[in-house]
């Protein structure tokens, strides 16, 4: 295989790839920025994926092609509620965000193999019949080199990613919301002082995260996956997490940071078929984006800091 | 109500909370909650069988959870567990196919260098937040997935391209005769009554000892320590190592004890997620451990029995459970209802 060749096969799968992780990872920027740790990106994922693809099972005769659309708003509801879960549990119960992290987690994956175990009668969800479509962008295609890379026969779902994250950009960045949904998590007494509603950005932040994962879960079950089972998010949440924190908590750096991890899981599954990268043993591949990120918390790829109340609740009156 | 009654109450309430949430789900989906708590209780108490099973169950439990309790003790939250586990189980079945020993020297060197595995793996994040102040929940989650590929990958090498690796020699295992016969051959071994003792240590390290002390203070509060003259990094270095530790101890339980190998997994054993929901029932105490181990060890053992006896998936018991931590980490309003009813019983 020439060079161009393995850059043609390797970036549009990298893209591939990336497209759950960037929106999920976004989803945490939200969450992240309002003050509330979401480690249950994870679980919010697999409801995501488990009702997008329970939604394509069912409805696939009566959709046809929009099916996959139609499912990521179905899997989009069902997270955004799981969520509200989190949200009631760390902003209003006060509870550890973490630990109300980790059960939602549990839950996710629990209720969502106790549902498949009762619909299907067996441990995984029957294969999907529609699928997201590849897609040639007109004029841009033709483009010598870049052309094949990035808009040839590329799946709708990366454009859609790569949308929201410009669009998260824009509205943490360049909006009144956006810059009080960074107050609120930075230093969250002053925001109130000047009448913002902590507890109410902080729901919303929470709930925009958890309506976020879902479509991501969604995405990547009906892209990569095909069916769900116990295994099919298998830990992408926290490579989302990852990304987040990689990317330094803003949309684009984290959309950066989750393409490249694209690229790593793109690697790790082509690998064997390109020359010099099938040398190197998988096992570095896999591993390399988390070993990245904790390189990157401990501030050897430049200085990475959270918003200053992340993880704290709020509580009225405490200095 | 004093203030101690309502700490005890609450985990509880939430354990009768999660119970009744499961009762509900099994209504809704249409099983009879009666009958899947009654298939739970015989999955757990059932025969001689089933106790000594359930028990086995319970040694990793009680491992994982002293790892969390401990860490937690000192401030820190180690979801690292299920990693440190990971090497620990490896590096057990690890000596105990490399080299065949004495009992004597074998077992508590297979003990000893899951022990080891697990401390290191509890290191590296300890190292990250004395030295660069980085949150050691992100480290640890990140140190799990790199547990799991390596030693994936390790597995493969050392089996010379298979999905497992042999059987240990005997003289490190930690297989017992006499418990076997006793329960009429489960497999119940003698990590039991290392868990036992590793309990027993928490206890004393934590309540009788200046280390101990040390580091209750460095949990409460870094700034106070330091200047009373702690060395709050070393402190917490070694709280993550001697938690890590911990967690090794609970792999090596699966690697000598039930298993008598490792193999390659496709994902997490969730023992060490379950440690967290053990040491948060516990109230990070020892005996508290002790307790909550039990608990859930039982119901996730018993849950086996679940599909066979009353046909409802396993996967319920894990529901129960995150609901259960759900409502422990929700503690705040449980403990404003119970004050609250208190006063008013008083009123009257």
């Amino acid at each position: 295989m020439s060079f161009l060749e393995v850059l043609y096969f390797i970036v549009p799968s990298a893209i591939f790839y990336a497209a759950p992780l960037i929106i999920v990872a976004i989803g945490g920027v939200f969450s992240e920025r309002s003050g509330v740790v979401n480690i249950g990106l994870e679980g919010l994922m697999v409801i995501g994926a488990f009702i997008g693809i329970l939604f394509n099972l069912f409805f696939a005769d009566t959709f046809g092609n929009a099916t996959p659309w139609l499912a990521l708003v179905a899997a989009m509801a069902a997270a955004l509620l799981l969520s509200l879960l989190h949200a009631v549990a760390s902003i209003s119960f006060r509870a550890d965000q973490v630990v109300s992290g980790v059960a939602i987690n549990l839950l996710a994956i629990a209720l969502a193999l106790y549902l498949v175990k009762k619909i299907f009668g067996k441990g995984q969800t029957d294969f999907i019949t529609e699928r997201f479509g590849r897609y040639n962008v007109p004029f841009l295609q033709d483009i010598p080199v870049i052309g094949p890379m990035f808009f040839k026969s590329i799946y709708n779902t990366s454009i859609l990613a790569i949308g929201i994250a410009i669009l998260a950009w824009f509205v943490i960045y360049k909006t009144p919301f956006g810059l009080r949904l960074r107050s609120v998590g930075e230093h969250p007494m002053a925001a109130d002082t000047m009448g913002i509603n902590v507890s109410k950005m902080r729901y919303i932040a929470v709930m925009i995260s958890g309506a976020l994962a879902g479509v991501g879960g969604a995405i990547y079950a009906q892209t990569i996956s095909g069916d769900f089972g116990h295994a099919t998010i298998n830990g992408q949440g926290f490579m989302a997490l990852a990304a987040m924190i990689f990317g330094k908590w803003h949309p684009l750096g984290a959309m950066g940071a989750a393409i490249f991890f694209g690229f790593a899981q793109s690697l790790s599954i082509a690998g064997p078929s390109i020359p010099y990268i099938q040398e190197i043993p998988s096992v570095f591949l896999l591993i390399l984006p988390y070993v990245l990120t904790i390189l990157a918390l401990a501030g050897f790829i430049g200085r990475a800091n959270a918003p200053k109340a992340s993880g704290k609740p709020y509580i009225k009156g405490n200095r | 109500m004093s203030n101690r009654t309502i700490n005890l109450l609450v985990p509880v309430v939430s354990v009768i909370l999660g119970l009744i949430v499961g009762a509900i789900i099994m209504l809704i989906s249409g099983f009879d909650p009666i009958a899947g708590y009654m298939a739970l209780w015989s999955g757990i108490f059932g025969d001689l069988y089933t106790m000594g099973e359930t028990i086995r169950q319970i040694t990793p439990y009680i491992l994982a959870g002293l790892a969390v309790a401990f860490a937690f003790r000192s401030g820190l939250f180690n979801i690292g567990v299920e990693g440190q586990l990971i090497v620990g189980w490896f590096a057990a079945a690890y000596v105990g196919i490399a080299v065949e020993l004495p009992k004597v020297i074998h077992l508590p060197l297979a003990i000893l260098a899951a022990a080891v595995a697990g401390g290191l793996w509890g290191f590296v994040p300890g190292l990250l937040k004395a030295k660069f102040h980085v949150h050691e929940v992100i480290v640890t989650i990140m140190m799990n997935y790199i547990a799991l590929h390596t030693t994936n990958a390790l597995i493969k090498t050392v089996s010379g391209g298979g999905d497992r690796t042999e059987q240990i020699f005997a003289s490190a295992s930690l297989r017992s005769e006499f418990f076997a016969n006793l329960t009429d051959f489960s497999r119940l071994h003698y990590g039991i009554l290392v868990a036992v003792v590793m309990v027993a240590i928490m206890w004393f390290v934590l309540d009788k000892t200046t280390l101990g002390f040390e580091l209750k203070a460095v949990g409460f509060n870094h700034n106070a320590s330091q200047y009373a003259g702690m060395n709050v990094n070393k402190n917490i270095i070694l709280a993550m190592v001697i938690s890590g530790a911990f967690a090794g101890l609970g792999g090596a339980m699966e690697a000598l004890g039930t298993f008598q190998y490792v193999s390659a997994k496709g994902g997490f054993t969730g023992i060490g997620f379950d440690g967290i929901a053990v040491a948060l029932l516990g109230m990070n105490t020892p005996l508290g451990v002790v307790f909550g181990a039990v608990l859930f060890g039982s119901l996730k053992y018993g849950a086996l029995n679940m599909p066979n006896a009353a046909g409802i998936p396993i996967e319920i018991v894990e529901i129960v459970i995150a609901v259960i931590i759900f409502f422990v980490a929700s503690g705040y309003v449980i403990r404003l209802l119970l004050q609250r009813a208190a006063i008013k019983k008083e009123a009257k």
